[in-house]
């Protein structure tokens, strides 16, 4: 009969029990210093995000190739982006851009998302505070406060953000989406916050062209910190000033 | 010393009830459409993501920028001592309040999710200039109602000056924060520039002016109030001012940016091959709504006509209303520039210029909002006292009408 009985909160307390008793297993078995630093980063969901970390993401143009959208298609799969055949008005997190240069001709794709900025204009303007930046870097929606006033897309200097302008089916129960607010690239934060990378991220390294390295820029020992330091890299709209968290290497 | 005497509209004839029922059934159409456009979500109109901002907020940008100005006749009045604009200045108050709610009531309709107005009102972000905003507009009909008792209530009138003056610099606070809409869009090349925000003071004035002069003759007309030619002078002249000082601005936002080479490609566009932008901009804008008003208002003889005047100020009205769809639709049809010196393509309509045309409901939702504030002005002039009987030539205003016989006679 016990069994039955309706429980509010199993799976959250049960699952929290899990990645903590997970994470101690983990902590145990591996070799000292091996794992020590993500085990660090992973925090109890009931802890709040650190302002020492800042996640953030190199795109190496370099290995990015033309024609290649493996990233939006991984990106459009976990956040069910299906799109409905309307492309001026279907939602797009990330998108491929082809650059060339006017003057030598050179050419260049690489993909544009939500750039994380640390003043983001987007957060700025928004009347409400549901744009909004976490302590760790990334900058998204709260849909809930999200009245679909379009601001934040009129000030995003990167047209990073997508209006949902009609009604949504078959969604991803851990992307949420609405009619009516704005929504963006959250550099998957569902999947960051529990030590995963995000799902562009994820299929462009599958695909081994490790065109996009993902990490915390806060920590100088992290892989992100110490290849930021190895390849020249580049904000776009540097002039603005805004600190991005996305980099571009090879433009 | 003619007593300055206020009377109600009868509201009686035929014509006053065509009229209310016309302005009632094209806002309950603007009304209907904004709940098509919410039902089925934005794709049925012309917006986009990249469109984002379309024709209602032409229309309740225009509304809302011209309610501030059109309080200027009342601020000439009192905060500026001009008693011959007194009679004038309940008018100038109620259309200031009416133009304001039918603007809002546009902008709160396109939003995306128009029934959480009570988050905007609960959930602030002080550094958006949209919350700033939402205090100076509500502030402003606060303001206005106080100023508009201090001038009905004789016991009140002697604070009918500072209550003026209040509102006078309380509007000039907030046509600033509409003007820094845009004027603090730092990533568009066709914003991010000072000069919006006293140009939009400017086309404040110049709008609310002359929706002030067609509201004047067509109601005194109408209800066969005697209506002096010397108010009429003073107010054509001040128009012509007000439109000379925008046609001003806009050279002078122009110019400084065809000085910044970075600028060159958004104003190249505006200015040169923008297709239905840069006709709008001359053609209707700057010609239509500029200098063949200038032409009417500043000419000796044609100018004495009434007809000649009023058509004036409705070709101001309809360049307005062209001005603040170049710059709000023309200045995002330009794609933003991200990467400056190299061609973008994208699938996202990166470095292309993005295809807008105004649906049906968006410009039902914009005419909606003019046909409810006017809806609120013709209701409110049947209720309560705002217009004068009279407003001939031969009557000096020179000075406050006595009181009592002022507020008696109203009621």
């Amino acid at each position: 009969m016990k069994s039955a009985t309706p429980n509010t909160r199993p799976d959250g307390e049960r699952r929290k029990f899990l990645e903590r008793a997970g994470a101690a297993a983990m902590l145990l078995s591996l070799a000292p210093g091996v794992r020590l630093v993500e085990l660090v980063l992973a925090r109890a969901e009931d802890q709040p995000v650190s302002a020492q970390m800042r996640w953030g993401l190199l795109v190496d143009a370099t290995k990015c190739s033309e024609g290649c959208t493996d990233c939006v298609d991984a990106c459009n799969d976990e956040h069910g982006l299906t799109g409905l055949g309307r492309p001026e008005t279907d939602a797009q997190y990330i998108r491929k851009v082809g650059l060339r240069d006017k003057t030598t001709g050179k050419t260049h794709s690489l993909p544009v998302l939500c750039q994380h900025c640390e003043t983001a204009p987007c957060v700025d303007v928004c009347p409400t505070g549901a744009s909004f930046r976490r302590a760790d870097g990334i900058v998204l929606v709260d849909k809930h406060i999200c009245i679909g006033c379009r601001y934040c897309m009129m000030a995003c200097p990167f047209k990073a953000r997508s209006f949902i302008h009609e009604d949504l089916t078959d969604q991803v129960p851990e992307s949420p989406r609405g009619k009516g607010t704005v929504e963006g690239c959250n550099f998957c934060v569902h999947r960051v916050d529990r030590d995963r990378e995000p799902a562009c991220v994820e299929a462009c390294t599958e695909a081994r062209h490790g065109a996009l390295v993902f990490g915390d820029m806060g920590n100088a020992n992290s892989a992100l910190s110490q290849k930021l330091r190895e390849l020249t890299n580049r904000q776009i709209r540097s002039d603005l000033g805004l600190n991005t968290g996305v980099r571009y290497h090879g433009i | 010393m003619v007593p300055i005497r206020y009377q109600t509209l009868a509201g009686k004839s035929a014509g006053y009830w065509l009229l209310f029922i016309a302005l009632a059934a094209v806002t309950a159409i603007g009304y209907a459409a904004a709940h098509y456009m919410e039902v089925n979500g934005h794709y049925v109109t012309g917006m986009t993501n990249q469109i984002v901002w379309g024709t209602p907020h032409v229309f309740a940008v225009f509304l809302i920028v011209a309610a501030s100005g059109i309080l200027n006749v009342a601020s000439i009045s009192s905060a500026f001592g001009k008693p011959e604009y007194k009679p004038l200045a309940r008018l100038s108050g109620l259309l200031s309040i009416a133009l304001l709610v039918g603007g809002l009531i546009v902008l709160v309709l396109d939003l995306g999710r128009p029934e959480r107005l009570v988050v905007a009102m609960t959930y602030y972000n002080f550094k958006s200039i949209f919350a700033w905003n939402i205090f100076l507009y509500v502030g402003f009909l606060l303001v206005v109602a106080v100023y508009l008792w201090m001038m009905f209530e004789p016991r009140m009138n002697k604070y009918s000056k500072p209550a003026g003056i209040v509102a006078f610099i309380w509007r000039f606070v907030l046509t600033t924060g509409t003007g820094s809409i845009f004027g603090f869009l730092v990533a568009r090349q066709a914003y991010d520039a000072a000069i919006m925000a006293p140009m939009f003071i400017v086309m404040s004035l110049s709008f609310g002016t002359a929706i002030f002069l067609v509201v004047l003759v067509a109601t005194f007309q109408w209800t066969s109030r005697p209506l002096g030619d010397d108010i009429l002078r003073r107010l054509k002249n001040l128009l012509a001012i007000f439109v000379a000082a925008v046609l001003y601005l806009t050279v002078a936002f122009h110019l400084t940016n065809l000085y910044a080479t970075e600028h060159h490609g958004v104003e190249r566009f505006l200015l040169l091959d923008g297709g239905v932008y840069t006709a709008v901009f001359w053609l209707i804008q700057v010609v239509l709504g500029g200098l063949v008003p200038l032409l009417i208002l500043f000419s000796p003889t044609v100018s004495r006509s009434r007809a000649a005047i009023v058509l004036a100020a409705s070709l101001v009205i309809v360049g307005g209303l062209a001005q603040v769809y170049v710059i709000i639709i023309g200045g995002q049809a330009y794609p933003l520039v991200l990467f400056p010196g190299m061609e973008e393509t994208s699938t996202f309509f990166d470095g292309v210029v993005h295809a807008y045309v105004p649906s049906l409901p968006e410009l039902l939702l914009g005419v909606g909002g003019i046909a409810l504030s006017l809806l609120i002005a013709v209701i409110a002039m049947r209720v309560l006292p705002f217009l004068p009987e009279q407003l001939p030539d031969s009557a000096p205003h020179g000075e406050d009408a006595p009181t009592a016989a002022a507020a008696s006679t109203a009621r």
